[in-house]
């Protein structure tokens, strides 16, 4: 590590004090409260030691420092219930009806017609407003005046089934007046629907307020049209899906202010039923997303932005679905839980703590970026880099009577990507406490360990038509670009053949800087990946989790990935970014499209 | 080891109240101060009011002359740079002229170098000349730490503490911002001229201001 300079490492020596003080003052058993109220345990869980942490507040001059790192008032955990959001409801019709051709003069700004509104009919209407949101994050922060979709954050959860197409209108009615940062220009993009290019919610089709955009999502399987009519592949099927804001250059800035939100969507096996098809925990009593978001509060109590970081940021407050360290209580019994880090720039390592014991608690990872697994696979922590989704099976039973925590000990630093260190056990970020003090229930759920089959992973034996090779870097300058190019909404990069496969090299090989960790996303079909290494540190062997499909890849420093692509069903534009929205936001963006001819461009 | 009996030392011995950022809070929301709007945490935050001098020798104040009320580009560039500054210098000549009439009336382009040592006003007025630089784009200079002030609250930074120090390496990122509504993005100095003319455009008043604004 070249680049720790002195400051640094008087600040790891304070951080390493600071966490062998609190493990003895764990030792002596005193309780939090009682560390709270000697003043030695700040309510975020970190401890004022006899020198040692403010390790922040040394460099804590302003709420930023150059590092992306802020230093928010405190607060006091496990409070607040962990809030449910409620599911979006649909409505009988809309007004005005919606139109397969944009409805220009009644305010819509959908540029394009629907490419399968009268193959797959929407079904059911939605309709939902982008506006201000008043929001406690915490009992003792002052209300904050966010975005929400429907004025809630996170935003309600859609609840889809296969076959069911959908329709839902989205109508901007942001406030002129932003309270500090965010733009009141919008583009809702269903992550990582298989969906067609105008209702992608393409970062180029953003629209102002006053106007809608009907978004038509057909919940139709990949290769339905293609090489699996006429139902699509059922191995291609997704379930947990989130929704986002995803307007070119401020994407950061609008789902840091709130517009984020769940889409799962379930078919005839994973049914939301635990006594139907394949078992899974019922939704929505003991199926339960979760989204985890890192955020700074100023002074004042107010949430910040750090607006002119071009690195990455991260916040000091961890939230669960818009609450700072909630609290779940839970039966002794299997519960699905869906993970989300909707970041801007944070990598994680969950695991399953107790505080009270030393034992490394085991659950299963069922999906990875929320496409079921071939099977369950027994782990201890999960890894979640931005944009990335996990569901897990955690069974409470054996923890009848105690309080469990989720427990990111995932060390970093600064907005460029994880350090390769792992915090102690109970010195990580507590995210959510878990108390398993409700009633013993029934449960009709899967066993993870009797190794039922989901899916099988979809051939990937093909012939690509085209190697395509992209590079992930910062210029000389500064400066974002994939392939030393630069986002603009008007340059279409490359054209894929509609019904090929192709190879896609993604590179992460800059040497000149300090390491970048780039999650990089490309929307429109899961890809598997072919070789290259998807862990958070550089030696560590993949495991049997990266044999999935996927739609975000953490391009470690110094890695490649070689990824496999299919492109069926839809035509159209689609981006390919960086998800560490801040260097999304500076153009580490690139246009590409879906054609019934394509190019060969092996360097676009 | 710390046990109850002397935890309590341990809390005796250090200033714990003071580091707390509780504290800060507390002493930051005084009963009597008016809360801060957003607009001045902003300004607080980022913009200090440092003195800067233009390319025409005037001098002017960071924030209450050059962005209060206005929407503004700003970039940082170096008189002999010879790097990335003559491609963005031209794209910005495209930009103003693609933004017409309201560059100098509610859009302004501020271009501050990273080499004030060398960088004098009348240096700095040959380069505006050498360049056709019109009304509406000021060139400036300053003391050298308002300078590196300046670049350092405006994120114009590099994580290598090597690469920042070397001017010719400076960040070839263009900023732009709309004060009062605090709207504030960046794009790549080496964009296509219409794509950073969009960019600013991102920022701009709404409609029915737009037309109050720009005359
Ligand atoms: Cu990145």
């Amino acid at each position: 590590m070249a680049y720790i300079s002195k400051i640094n490492r008087r600040q790891l020596r304070d951080q390493a004090n600071a966490a062998k003080n609190r493990r003895e003052l764990i030792a002596a058993q005193f309780s939090r409260r009682d560390l709270m109220k000697m003043g030695l345990l700040t309510s975020a869980g970190l401890l004022i030691p006899k020198r040692g942490l403010s390790v922040r507040a040394q460099d804590a001059l302003s709420s930023f420092g150059q590092t992306g790192q802020c230093t928010s008032p405190a607060t006091t955990p496990f409070v607040d219930l962990l809030p449910i959001m409620p599911v979006k409801q649909s409505v009988p019709s809309l007004n005005p009806a919606p139109t397969e051709c944009p409805n220009t003069a009644a305010g819509e700004s959908r540029t394009r017609c629907h490419q399968a509104f009268t193959q797959l009919p929407p079904q059911r209407l939605y309709q939902v407003v982008q506006q201000t949101a008043n929001v406690t994050v915490s009992p003792d922060l002052p209300v904050q005046t966010m975005w929400g979709f429907d004025a809630i954050v996170p935003g309600p959860t859609y609840v889809s089934n296969y076959g069911v197409p959908i329709l839902v209108r989205n109508v901007n009615s942001l406030p002129i007046n932003n309270g500090g940062f965010g733009l009141p220009s919008v583009s809702t993009h269903l992550h990582n629907g298989h969906t067609p290019s105008e209702s992608d919610g393409f970062p180029c089709d953003f629209f102002e307020i006053g106007h809608f955009y009907d978004q038509h999502y057909p919940n139709v399987l990949a290769g339905f049209a293609s090489d699996h009519q006429p139902n699509g592949d059922i191995n291609e099927a997704l379930s947990t899906l989130w929704y986002h804001d995803h307007r070119v250059d401020f994407t950061s800035q609008n789902v840091y202010k709130g517009l984020a939100g769940f889409f799962l969507l379930f078919n005839q096996f994973d049914t939301g039923n635990e006594s139907t098809g394949f078992h899974l925990p019922s939704f929505p009593d003991f199926d339960i997303p979760m989204m985890f978001a890192d955020k700074c509060f100023d002074q004042a109590g107010l949430l910040a932005f750090d607006l002119f970081n071009l690195d990455g940021i991260l916040g000091d407050k961890f939230l669960v679905n818009g609450k700072i360290q909630p609290v779940l209580h839970v039966s002794p019994r299997r519960y699905r839980f869906r993970w989300l880090n909707s970041g801007p720039s944070r990598f994680y390592q969950i695991f399953l703590t107790r505080l009270d014991s030393s034992t490394t608690n085991q659950f299963w990872q069922i999906s990875n970026d929320g496409n079921l697994l071939p099977h369950p696979i027994q782990i201890s922590s999960v890894k979640l880099g931005v944009a990335e989704r996990a569901d897990v099976i955690i069974d409470f039973a054996p923890f009848a009577g105690r309080t469990l925590y989720l427990e990111n000990r995932l060390v970093q630093r600064n907005g460029r990507g994880p350090d390769c260190e792992l915090s102690q056990r109970g010195q990580g970020n507590l995210l959510l406490q878990i108390v398993v003090d409700l009633p013993p229930v029934a449960d009709n759920s899967v066993d993870p360990a009797t190794n039922p089959t989901f899916y099988t992973l979809p051939d990937k034996t093909a012939q690509p038509r085209v190697t395509r090779t992209f590079n992930f870097e910062l210029t000389q300058n500064g400066q974002w670009t994939i392939n030393n190019q630069f986002m603009d909404c008007n340059t279409i990069r490359f054209t894929v053949q509609q019904n090929t496969v192709e190879r896609w090299v993604l590179r992460n090989t800059q040497t000149d800087r300090p390491a970048w960790t780039h999650p990089i996303h490309i929307h429109f079909e899961e890809y598997q990946i072919f070789s290259g290494n998807n862990q958070f540190c550089f030696n560590e062997p993949p495991t049997s989790v990266n044999v999935s499909r996927k739609d975000v890849i953490r391009l470690n420093p110094n890695t490649q990935v070689t990824l496999f692509f299919r492109f069926r069903d839809f035509l159209g534009r689609y981006p390919m970014h960086c998800h560490n929205t801040i260097h999304e936001d500076h153009a580490m963006m690139l246009r590409w499209e879906i054609g019934t001819t394509g190019d060969l461009n092996q360097n676009p | 080891m710390i046990d109850r009996r002397n935890l309590m030392a341990v809390v005796g011995m250090a200033p714990f109240a003071g580091w707390t950022s509780a504290r800060a809070f507390t002493e930051d929301s005084k009963p009597n101060a008016a809360p801060k709007t957003s607009r001045e945490v902003l300004r607080d935050r980022y913009f200090p009011n440092v003195v800067l001098t233009t390319h025409e020798g005037k001098k002017v104040r960071f924030y209450d002359d050059l962005l209060k009320d206005k929407i503004v580009v700003l970039n940082f560039m170096y008189a002999s740079c010879e790097g990335v500054c003559p491609v963005i210098t031209a794209n910005l000549m495209t930009v103003q002229k693609l933004l017409g009439e309201r560059v100098g009336r509610d859009i302004f382009i501020y271009s501050i170098t990273v080499r004030p040592e060398e960088d004098s006003p009348k240096v700095l007025k040959e380069y505006a000349r050498m360049h056709g630089i019109g009304p509406g784009w000021l060139i400036l200079t300053g003391e050298p730490k308002d300078v590196e002030l300046l670049r350092a609250k405006l994120g114009f930074v590099d994580p290598n503490p090597e690469v920042d120090r070397d001017k010719a390496r400076h960040s070839g990122v263009i900023r732009f911002g709309n004060e009062p509504l605090q709207r504030w993005g960046a794009c790549p100095g080496q964009s296509a001229p219409d794509w950073i003319v969009a960019s600013i455009k991102s920022v701009d008043w709404p409609k029915s201001e737009q037309a109050k604004r720009a005359g």
